[in-house]
């Protein structure tokens, strides 16, 4: 009862932050996986008059094939449309060999909102593993099927889904005069709903969420050369966080909301600093004469990785922070394999650094378990970067080209379901998972 | 009626922020008017190529720095991969522009530093600081004031040549010498 009054609690908010979809973001799945579970997902009925206001179990269908987990079974291979459990014939389901089975029914209500219902079932033991009726306005439809696809994916896998999240990512765009436009945009996780939060003519990157998902951090030239900005996304407001002399890049929120790790060069050259976001306070993290940049916090707040090329080449390090923030012993190096390992994302349960790897002239996404070393290249493309790691640590989300336009690209962990999402022109790069959503 | 009421607040709510979504869009413009300081307000100009030019009155200086058998001619240090390292021949260049920045004390340049698109974005930020600076050491080494010089970086955002390889990434991997105040 307390979940359908947050949903309701929801709806509303959500109405409020998504309006029309701009759908500017096209997803593709480029590789899928052959140990994929079999699913089928039954269009939910629609109660009403006319068409159905939303395919939920497209939505659906297509969150759970991205996760590489699960194949959904072809629309036209349903050999029947059951929209309640006690309407399922599971000798027939099981017949074609689907695992699970999704069923469900969109009614509209007195208020013109809506009420979706929907069970899933496991086929092999004929019975339901999950019901829920869930409120929400026609907006909040797509996230209603976001939400379906998190309790499918969780009571199935044991993992929480992520797919009731967003992205952050900047786009940037050439105008009549070949001038580039960027923005600074956020999109649901699927990439539909897109909505452009910071516009500018002067480079932007660098995106990274607060913990709470309210607010972003980033980089911007807008006053001629790098600074650190904080926006509310809600209400649009915007503050200089950084202006120092020199560079100041990098920012990212560390995962207790208290801190902001980023690279100045005010002291002559680029160091690795973490400011108290309310005092603005600094702690200087690095002293070295090598360029030290691009740091991660680990999940507990208490360290960072970082890439430094004080060894000659960029390699990525980590350093412990103690309660204050200062280092608590010398950065000790990470990375041996290959002259160019940087822009670390850590895994959510600090286990795996994600990061840019040079092979030969190619730089591809690789992933390294932090205490075995184990090393796995994800990614197979000429010119691979920032990646960032899904809140639930399933996926990782990265920058790649595709014809040399600039295109995101998202592969799971273990390399086995690839998916790409373009823009309909102009470049998209820089992408930030956001953390997942608390309400 | 409590949930007509709430519909119909959602409606104005809707009508009121109409294609505007998640809070206003920021742009520069807003930005720029929040600058109380107006600092680096010739920088954020519409049109970035005009950035530092069109102060180049007449004169004798001017003539001096636009002689195209003068180094000083040369306003661009090129670079090899993540590499700052200065060649003894663009080391002659600079020379050429220190001695006529010492020359001429109420000279500005900046620094602008940048790399190709290869390696990630805040690495290339850092190293195309790191290749200005070098340029500015010699400067600096050659009296030089450090009042005369400014040091940005732009990484690899913006790029001198849009080609994905070498014959277009040796021609982003570069300092300009960027002159004002004339």
């Amino acid at each position: 009862m307390i979940w359908m009054r947050r949903i309701g609690l929801f709806t509303l908010l959500w109405l409020l932050i998504s309006l029309p979809a701009r759908a500017v973001l096209t997803i593709e799945i480029t590789q899928g996986s052959d140990e994929a579970m079999p699913i089928a997902v039954v269009p939910f009925a629609w109660g009403g008059e006319g068409k159905a206001p939303e395919q939920l179990d497209q939505i659906i269908g297509a969150d759970l094939h991205r996760s590489g987990f699960f194949r959904p079974l072809d629309k036209d291979d349903l050999i029947a449309r059951p929209n309640t459990a006690s309407k399922v014939n599971y000798a027939d389901w099981r017949a074609l060999n689907v695992n699970y089975l999704v069923v469900g029914r969109i009614l509209p209500r007195d208020d013109g909102s809506y009420t979706v219902q929907f069970q899933l079932l496991d086929v092999n033991r004929r019975q339901q593993l999950a019901g829920y009726s869930l409120q929400t306005d026609k907006s909040g439809l797509r996230r209603t099927a976001h939400q379906i696809s998190d309790i499918i994916y969780q009571e199935i896998t044991g993992k929480r889904g992520a797919f009731d999240t967003f992205i952050a990512y900047i786009t940037v765009i050439r105008d009549q005069a070949d001038k580039p436009r960027y923005q600074l945009a956020i999109a649901d996780s699927d990439g539909h709903n897109e909505q452009v939060i910071y516009k500018s003519r002067q480079p932007m990157l660098s995106p990274s969420w607060s913990p709470d998902g309210k607010k972003l951090v980033f980089v911007s030239f807008a006053r001629g050369r790098s600074e650190i900005y904080i926006q509310n996304i809600l209400s649009g407001e915007t503050r200089r966080l950084a202006e120092f002399s020199g560079l100041n890049s990098s920012p990212t929120w560390s995962p207790d909301g208290e801190y902001l790790a980023m690279t100045l060069s005010r002291d002559g050259n680029p160091e690795v600093y973490v400011m108290h976001i309310e005092d603005r306070s600094l702690q200087r993290i690095t002293r070295n004469g090598a360029i030290d940049t691009e740091p991660a916090w680990l999940p507990d707040s208490k360290g960072l990785v970082f890439t430094s090329d004080r060894g000659g080449s960029p390699q990525l390090y980590e350093v412990a922070l103690n309660g204050d923030m200062r280092p608590a012993g010398r950065p000790a190096r990470l990375t041996f394999r290959g002259s160019y390992n940087a822009r670390a994302s850590v895994s959510p349960d600090g286990k795996h650094v994600a990061m840019v790897h040079r092979e030969g002239s190619r730089f591809r996404i690789a992933v390294q378990n932090r205490d075995s070393g184990q090393f796995r290249v994800l990614t197979d493309s000429r010119l691979d970067e920032s990646p960032s790691f899904a809140p639930n640590g399933s996926m990782i989300i990265y920058a790649t080209e595709d014809d040399y336009r600039g295109i995101l690209s998202a592969v799971s962990v273990d390399g086995r379901a690839q998916q790409q999402l373009s823009l309909q022109q102009g470049d998209v790069r820089e992408p930030a998972w956001s953390p997942l959503r608390s309400e | 009626m409590r949930q007509f009421l709430t519909y119909l607040v959602l409606i104005s709510v809707v009508l009121t922020l109409g294609g505007c979504n998640f809070g206003p869009v920021k742009s520069d413009a807003e930005a720029e008017e929040e600058m109380a300081d107006g600092r680096d307000a010739e920088v954020s100009q519409e049109d970035e190529d005009q950035r530092f030019s069109g102060d180049l009155g007449g004169g004798a200086r001017m003539e001096e720095l636009n002689d195209p058998d003068s180094p000083l001619s040369t306003r661009v240090i090129y670079f090899d991969f993540d590499s700052s390292r200065i060649t003894d021949e663009q080391r002659e260049v600079i020379d050429a522009h220190a001695d006529f920045l010492s020359r001429n004390p109420d000279v500005e340049v900046v620094l602008e530093g940048h790399t190709d698109e290869r390696g990630t974005r805040e690495y290339n930020l850092a190293l195309g600081e790191r290749r200005a600076q070098s340029v500015e050491q010699l400067l600096q080494v050659q009296g030089v004031s450090a009042e005369q010089i400014e040091v940005i970086s732009f990484g690899e955002e913006r790029p001198a040549a849009m080609g994905h390889d070498e014959s277009a990434w040796r021609l982003n991997r570069r300092v300009e010498i960027l002159y004002s105040g004339l």
